[in-house]
């Protein structure tokens, strides 16, 4: 046995030995009974089984994942769909045959359908028979990743990662896949590390049993050498220590080593994402962004549901500033109902402040239950993909707007300050001639629009670089605006994260920092070698 | 677009009949496929729907057999409805082909 290399990109940081789970389609190997009734029991068991999985993966998904699974539940669920086999197993044929014959007949019509809609179900019906004949056979299936293996596989959707346990450690080696995908943002959240792009997965005879992944450099190692193994599991024991150590200090408040304090804040994708975390390991809350409502209420949220949020984000802050971003659809982040489908190029579309101020009646009940929340802490409002002055002006006259409605009824409720994010280059370069109450850098953004290279397209990855020098003088320009009109200024986005910016960061003048709360210590842990 | 055929004699369960067209995007495909069959399970009443006012006439309780239907956007679905609560069962089926099945 020699061990097989793999380089690719790094995804999601750290370091990963497990045994290896491959998410290729596995061919069910299982032995007949022999008797159709035990045959018929072990179908319905498995159909049952199959079931139950998809339930449970519902619970952790939303919006359209939420909605194929439910398809596939309502499908599971009639009896129709196995009718074909059940009459076969009675004839003598063994359930796993039975099965697959009658579900490629069901598959056959839906791909010979003359509508794509219908076309497009075969998938569907693909993923059903599938987790059914894993049942059957007892085959590891996709929602069934053991917890601390490393999952190897050309792609992974998010439903599948969800469905894992990433607590007992464990990793995912992609052949296909992109530092950007919903997934990667997942593993960096949980702290799984990923490496994507690896190529091809093939092997001589034996699939891999043991794999190391080096999420930091985009390296996958399948069947270490015991010596590869030995010198890998010191490089993790001594990242481990350090992470300890991290860990351990996170709760003090971040200084670099000549003494400045550095502001750290979290950023935050849903309320979920605060549960169990202490507040006092940040200085307050960055970014929370608001998709998740919409997401999740497979619409638009009424202006109680968004002000339940709200309140409940400023009630963990304990009197810490938190600043929420109004909805920021479009781009990468279609939404059914509001955003706009098959634009030629969405990211430079109808997307984020542009949307809501398309889109009043919408922006109007956010503001609102914006407002409302205010009084219960220390809120500050946020606008994504400002680019001119005049976006500013409208969403602040219609702050004002909603705000004094809101009293005149009585509503208990605050004006909060209104902010811009700094993510079009054109805002960046003129930043002081908005009238912002305070700039918030989107690194992400940024990037990808003064590069003009996407963070989802692997081939032009490497351009989208938020370090390279263009970038750095766009930062340091916002930062130096915000210093010329006396207002704060901070960074949410992956180059907060990103510990080998964070000098480069600091040197511009920045004084906060957002992150994912998983990267609070370590980003800490980075400001305090700074300036030594 | 109803047709009621309200002629209910003494016997409750003559059919009731009535049809309306598909006005949602992509048809009668998976989401719903799901609502309807849903809506229809709601209901002691046998119903049935159909591309055509006299079959083949399809279960409206079976998503597969439903989906098995593939009825594109602009088709007229024509409803059957046997049961006491056959009324009922009609004008909700109905509303909801009226409604785009809640994403028109």
């Amino acid at each position: 046995m020699t061990e097989i290399h793999l380089i690719g990109r790094a995804a999601s940081p750290g370091l990963a030995i497990g045994p290896v789970t491959m998410l290729a389609a596995a061919i069910a190997r299982r032995t007949a009974s022999g008797d159709p009734a035990q045959e018929a029991a072990a179908l319905r068991a498995a159909i049952e089984g199959a079931r139950a999985e998809i339930a449970e993966l519902i619970k952790m998904v939303q919006g359209e994942v939420a909605d194929i699974l439910e398809f596939q539940v309502a499908m599971l669920e009639d009896d129709a769909l196995a009718d074909a086999a059940y009459e076969a197993i009675s004839a003598g044929i063994a359930a796993d045959h039975a099965w697959r014959s009658a579900l490629d007949a069901e598959i056959s019509g839906y791909r010979s359908a003359e509508d794509e809609y219908f076309r497009a179900r075969a998938a569907d019906i693909v993923d059903i028979r599938d987790r059914v004949l894993a049942h059957l056979s007892g085959v590891d299936t996709v929602a069934r990743i053991t917890g601390g293996s490393i999952v190897a596989a050309d792609e992974i959707t998010p439903s599948a990662f969800l469905a894992a346990d990433w607590t007992r450690g464990g990793a995912i080696a992609l052949a296909g896949g992109s530092p950007s995908s919903h997934v990667a943002m997942l593993a960096r959240a949980r702290g799984a590390p990923m490496v994507v792009g690896l190529g091809p997965l093939s092997w001589n005879g034996q699939p891999p049993a043991l794999a190391l992944v080096d999420g930091d450099a985009g390296t996958v190692i399948f069947d270490p050498e015991p010596e590869t193994r030995r010198l890998f599991e010191r490089r993790m024991a001594a990242a481990n220590a350090a992470l300890v150590a991290a860990e351990a200090a996170s709760v003090a408040p971040a200084c670099t080593a000549d003494g400045r304090r550095i502001s750290v804040l979290l950023n935050v994708t849903a309320p979920e994402d605060l549960a169990g975390l202490d507040p006092a390991i940040c200085d307050g809350i960055g970014l929370v962004r608001t998709e998740f409502l919409f997401e999740a209420s497979h619409g638009l949220p009424d202006e109680d549901t968004q002000y339940a949020v709200y309140r409940r984000i400023l009630a963990w802050a304990k009197g810490r500033p938190v600043t929420i971003r109004t909805l920021d659809a479009g781009g990468d982040k279609p939404i059914r109902g509001l955003t706009i489908d098959g634009e030629s190029n969405p990211f430079l579309g109808l997307r984020g402040i542009r949307l809501s101020l398309a889109r009043p009646e919408v922006f109007r009940v956010q503001l609102r239950a914006l407002s409302r929340a205010a009084v219960h802490g220390v809120l500050k409002v946020m606008l994504p993909m400002i680019a001119v002055p005049a976006e500013l002006d409208r969403a602040c006259v219609m702050l004002d707007t909603e705000f004094a409605a809101l009293r005149a009824e009585g509503t208990a409720c605050a004006r909060p300050p209104l902010g811009i994010m700094i993510e079009v280059p054109a805002a960046a370069l003129c930043a002081e001639d908005f009238d912002a109450a305070f700039y918030s850098i989107g690194s992400n953004d940024l990037t990808q629009y003064t590069m003009a290279a996407a963070r989802d397209i692997g081939s032009v990855a490497d351009l989208n670089d938020a370090g390279h020098p263009a970038v750095m003088a766009l930062i340091a320009r916002t930062v130096e605006a915000a210093r010329e009109r006396n207002v704060e200024v901070s960074l949410c986005g992956d180059a907060a994260a990103d510990t080998r910016l964070t000098s480069a960061l600091l040197a511009t003048g920045l004084t906060s920092l957002s992150v994912a709360p998983v990267a609070v210590a370590r980003l800490k842990a980075a400001i305090a070698k700074v300036g030594s | 677009m109803h047709d009621v055929n309200a002629s209910r004699a003494a016997n409750a369960f003559v059919p009731l009949m009535a049809s309306a067209v598909l006005v949602n995007a992509v048809g009668l495909h998976a989401r719903p496929s799901v609502k309807l069959t849903q809506c229809a399970k709601g209901f002691a009443a046998k119903i049935e729907l159909a591309l055509a006012p006299d079959g083949p006439w399809t279960d409206a309780k079976s998503p597969v057999k439903v989906m098995r239907v593939k009825a594109p956007q602009g088709a007229t679905l024509h409803f059957r409805v046997t049961g006491p609560d056959g009324k009922a069962a009609l004008a909700a089926v109905l509303a909801l082909v009226h409604d785009g099945f809640g994403e028109a």
